[in-house]
């Protein structure tokens, strides 16, 4: 009996409060489903970090291991190896690591903890190809007539160079990735793992 | 206001759907002796992990649990498990599941060993504790156990240095069959002839803690759901406060 | 203004004020709905649960039989929150028949299914059956032991059927036991066609309501007591009044619901069976196979016939009464010869018919849960009791006709109370 005296301020308070806090419910309510598409357990398992003995890697040999579904290359670097990383250095698109990813400790020219041990993923930074090492100098690499060594990406010719740097000039954009790792002692590297941090 | 009512008769009639009896669960209408599940309990959830994987998991596997989900939710380190639990070469993130292959199982026991993820879910915490409890000592069965709850149960008594030997002691029982009175022997107590390493107070506790564990274990989401739970639902009496101030208020025009 | 200038640029092109005038803000719906009004609109709720809850469990589910138990597993272990997902899913399942069964009974009770409402009471009943087609393809998902069992002795019901009952059984199961084909067809039926029919159902549930209007407690036509505006006298716009009355529905549904979910998902055994945390074994029946509660009324009635007769076996005629039980609610507009829709006007016969009703239908569901054998009722053995509450089930029906135009009735008001 009181049309006349809607309170329609009243009305207006009220409806603010339980649209905002029926907005923050449904916002809490998306939580659980949003998170339910991130990685399980299973996938987190799978994913765990993995323990690499080089003990038996020699000198300019390359080990491939399995990190979460991607081959990460281990290369036992050589001085002439290393040496050829100064050589290129005008040739790679980023030689101060400023726009790849890697972790800190990995953020130098060797893009490494250990300079002679090399540590990346093995997946093109273009498109997600499998790159080729190819170590061998010069044109018998069959990359390019005055190649230093390194890694070239067979699908659309990407060059990196033996810290997985990028050539200039080539489709892929920035440097091979570097996982995170540490040294568990003097022969075994864990990947998945920052270098210094707890081991999980 | 009747509103107000029929809307708590329906609330009522909710819980006391809860609260009913719950259904038959296949024990064959044996008595079952009774048993305090606290999920709390920690301490009681890691004895009896230790039990489950010190005396289960040797034949058995629980193959949709992860080690550092028991250790994270009972509050032991992935370093710890790894060192303690773990067969050498798997990860603190692998299932649990036996070493010993199916096939050897099976032909040793005649049937494969059940998997026991969800053992305490399908069967109760009161059938697994009565279960560990009913085992006794008999020449006729192939391992040379048998017991009360599961007759003629492939499974050996794995925990007899805990609990010790104990035999049967039956005794007449008169039952209506067919319209006939018949008597029966049936197993009325037992009494322990060898003791074992626990008494038998310490024993029914490490039965219990097993017990826990594997009720744990069939639902690890257990330990979150009630903390989620309450919250969810003060929040919604939360809201509905205003909701139903709302409905008032706009209510005042009808008539 | 810029929300002004937006509404009318969408205006020009769909009909959006339209709509939403038509169906919401000058939708007239009777200002005297009580408590049983609630369970329409909680219908739609659960419904939109269902399938949000189950586009996420799909994206981890497998429907393989080898694999199909395991990955419920990894569900409620593996996926964050997974488990939240699969008991609100379940939980809603068995809500989902709270609801729906309530939402019919308030049909009965104030005559919603009469003229001219006949087709928008079909259209509930296809639902229902559709919604029960879903509810137990479902149940086999999660393939375990009593998924299993459940399913092949429902199947099983269609070999009954003579000379094409067998063959029909296969067809179904795609095999001559239950089987990986079965739950992969299964699987499809669940999440895409059915669940598909059942928005289109619902869609067209909800237009005929608007065209014919809703009925009221009091079983009179608002439409025909219009005031100078052209607009029911007793009637209220369903935007704002009942969208405000029926979020504070919502909240408390909502509350039981996650008190179930939060605290008993599996209810005892009445949500989610015991025997159902074993993996499916075909060589293993579980001691007593029974489906679960919503199913349990019909699931007696076909239990409930144990003679043959007229040279046909006890088991078609179970089955055929089955069939029967489920259809006979179609009829109901035509069967009620009242001259009044409401309870409330009606006298004393088709108040004892209906509470009868509700009392056998209670019974039945009952005696579906426990073993056919037994005494768990005072007197009689179930199948007994089952027996018995087919009767009082059937006569509902049957003798509709004559009790309600026998009935003394009242003469409803003119205008809503």
């Amino acid at each position: 009996m009181n049309d006349n005296s809607v309170n329609t301020a009243r009305r207006r308070f009220l409806t603010g409060v339980t649209a905002g806090v029926g907005a923050v419910g449904a916002a809490g309510a998306a939580v659980p489903f949003v998170a339910s598409m991130s990685p399980s357990e299973r996938a987190r398992a799978a994913g765990a970090p993995v323990e690499v003995d080089i003990s038996r890697l020699g000198p300019g040999q390359i080990l491939k291991v399995e990190w979460r579904g991607k081959a990460v290359f281990v290369v036992n670097r050589t001085p002439q190896m290393l040496a050829s990383l100064a050589e290129v250095e005008a040739k790679v698109a980023d030689p101060e690591s400023a726009e790849s990813l890697q972790p800190d400790y990995a953020r130098n020219r060797e893009r490494s903890l250990r300079p002679e041990v090399m540590v990346v993923v093995g997946v093109c930074t273009h498109l997600g190809c499998a790159p080729l090492e190819k170590f061998q100098t010069g044109p018998q690499s069959g990359v390019e007539p005055d190649w230093r060594g390194g890694f070239y990406c067979p699908c659309h010719g990407s060059k990196f160079d033996l810290a997985g740097r990028v050539y200039k000039g080539v489709p892929a954009p920035t440097n091979m990735e570097v996982p995170p790792y540490r040294f568990v002692d003097e022969n075994r590297i864990l990947i998945g793992v920052h270098h210094g941090a707890e081991v999980a | 206001m009747r509103r107000t009512l029929a809307l708590a008769a329906l609330c009522i009639a909710g819980a006391a759907l809860t609260a009913a009896p719950a259904r038959a669960s296949g024990t064959g209408g044996a008595e079952l002796d009774a048993v305090h599940i606290d999920l709390g309990d920690r301490a009681a959830l890691q004895r009896g992990a230790k039990l489950f994987i010190n005396y289960c998991l040797s034949c058995h596997s629980a193959s949709y649990m992860r080690y550092n989900r028991l250790g994270r939710d009972l509050g032991i380190s992935d370093e710890l498990i790894k060192k303690n639990l773990l067969f050498a070469g798997s990860q603190a993130g692998d299932l649990m599941v036996t070493t010993m292959p199916a096939e050897d199982s099976e032909k040793w026991f005649g049937v494969a060993p059940p998997d026991l993820s969800l053992t305490g879910r399908s069967r109760g915490a009161e059938w697994l504790y009565t279960y560990l409890r009913s085992f006794y000592i008999d020449d006729g069965a192939p391992s040379g156990w048998n017991n009360k709850l599961f007759e003629n149960v492939a499974m050996p008594h794995v925990l007899y240095e805990l609990q010790g030997v104990q035999r049967p002691v039956l005794g007449a029982e008169e039952e209506v069959m067919e319209g006939r009175l018949v008597t029966v022997e049936k197993i009325e107590s037992f009494e322990l002839v060898r003791p074992g390493k626990l008494t038998p107070a310490e024993y029914d506790r490490a039965v219990s803690d097993l017990t826990h564990y594997m009720v744990y274990m069939a639902e690890p989401a257990q330990l979150r759901r009630y903390t989620v739970g309450f919250w969810v639902v003060v929040f919604l009496l939360l809201l509905l406060a205003p909701a139903w101030l709302l409905k008032k208020e706009y209510w005042k025009d009808v008539r | 203004m810029m929300a002004r200038r937006l509404l009318h640029w969408i205006d020009e092109r769909f009909p959006l004020s339209k709509v939403w005038n038509e169906h919401m803000a000058q939708y007239y719906a009777p200002k005297n709905f009580n408590l049983w009004y609630f369970f329409g609109s909680l219908g739609l709720l659960v419904l939109v649960l269902q399938i949000v809850t189950g586009i996420f469990l799909t994206m981890h589910y497998k429907p393989d039989s080898a694999l199909a138990f395991a990955s419920v597993e990894y569900i409620m272990r593996d996926v964050p929150w997974g488990w939240l997902m699969r008991y609100m899913h379940s939980t809603g399942a068995s809500l989902f028949f709270v609801v729906v069964y309530l939402h019919m009974f308030r049909a009965l009770l104030y005559g919603s299914y009469r003229a001219p409402r006949e087709l928008l009471w079909i259209l509930g009943m296809v639902i229902f059956i559709a919604l029960m087609a879903e509810a137990f393809m479902g149940y086999l998902l999660p393939w375990g032991n009593m998924s299993y069992w459940g399913a092949q002795v429902i199947i099983s019901l269609f070999g009954a059927i003579p000379w094409i009952g067998e063959g029909l059984a296969e067809w179904i199961r795609g095999d001559f036991v239950v089987s990986d084909a079965t739950l992969n067809r299964f699987f499809a039926f669940h999440v895409i066609a059915l669940p598909l029919a059942l928005c289109f159902l619902v869609y067209l549930h909800i237009v005929a309501l608007h065209k014919v209007g809703s009925n009221n407690p009091d079983g009179i036509e608002i439409k025909e007591n219009k005031g100078a505006d052209g607009r029911p006298v007793d009637g209220i716009p369903f935007h704002p009044y009942y969208t405000v009355k029926d979020i504070v529905g919502a909240l408390v549904f909502l509350i039981i619901f996650c008190i179930i979910v939060f605290f008993v998902p599996d209810m005892g055994g009445w949500f989610l069976e015991r025997a159902n945390f074993e993996p499916a074994n075909p060589l293993q029946t579980p001691p007593d196979i029974v489906p679960l509660w919503y199913f349990t009324p019909y699931y007696s009635i076909l239990r409930a016939f144990t003679y043959p007769f007229l040279g046909v076996e006890a088991k078609l005629w179970g089955v055929i009464f089955m069939g029967l039980s489920i259809l006979a609610p179609f009829f109901l507009p035509w069967l009620d010869r009242s001259p009044v829709k409401s309870m409330r006007y009606r006298g004393w016969m088709s108040k004892w018919a209906l509470g009868a009703f509700v009392v056998a239908f209670v019974v039945l569901g009952y005696m579906g849960t426990k073993n056919p054998g037994n005494t768990d009722l005072f007197w009689f053995q179930n199948v007994r009791w089952a027996q018995i509450g087919t009767v009082f089930y059937f006569a509902y029906f049957v003798l509709m006709p004559f009790y309600s135009k026998w009935d003394k009735t009242r003469p409803p008001p003119e205008r809503v109370r």
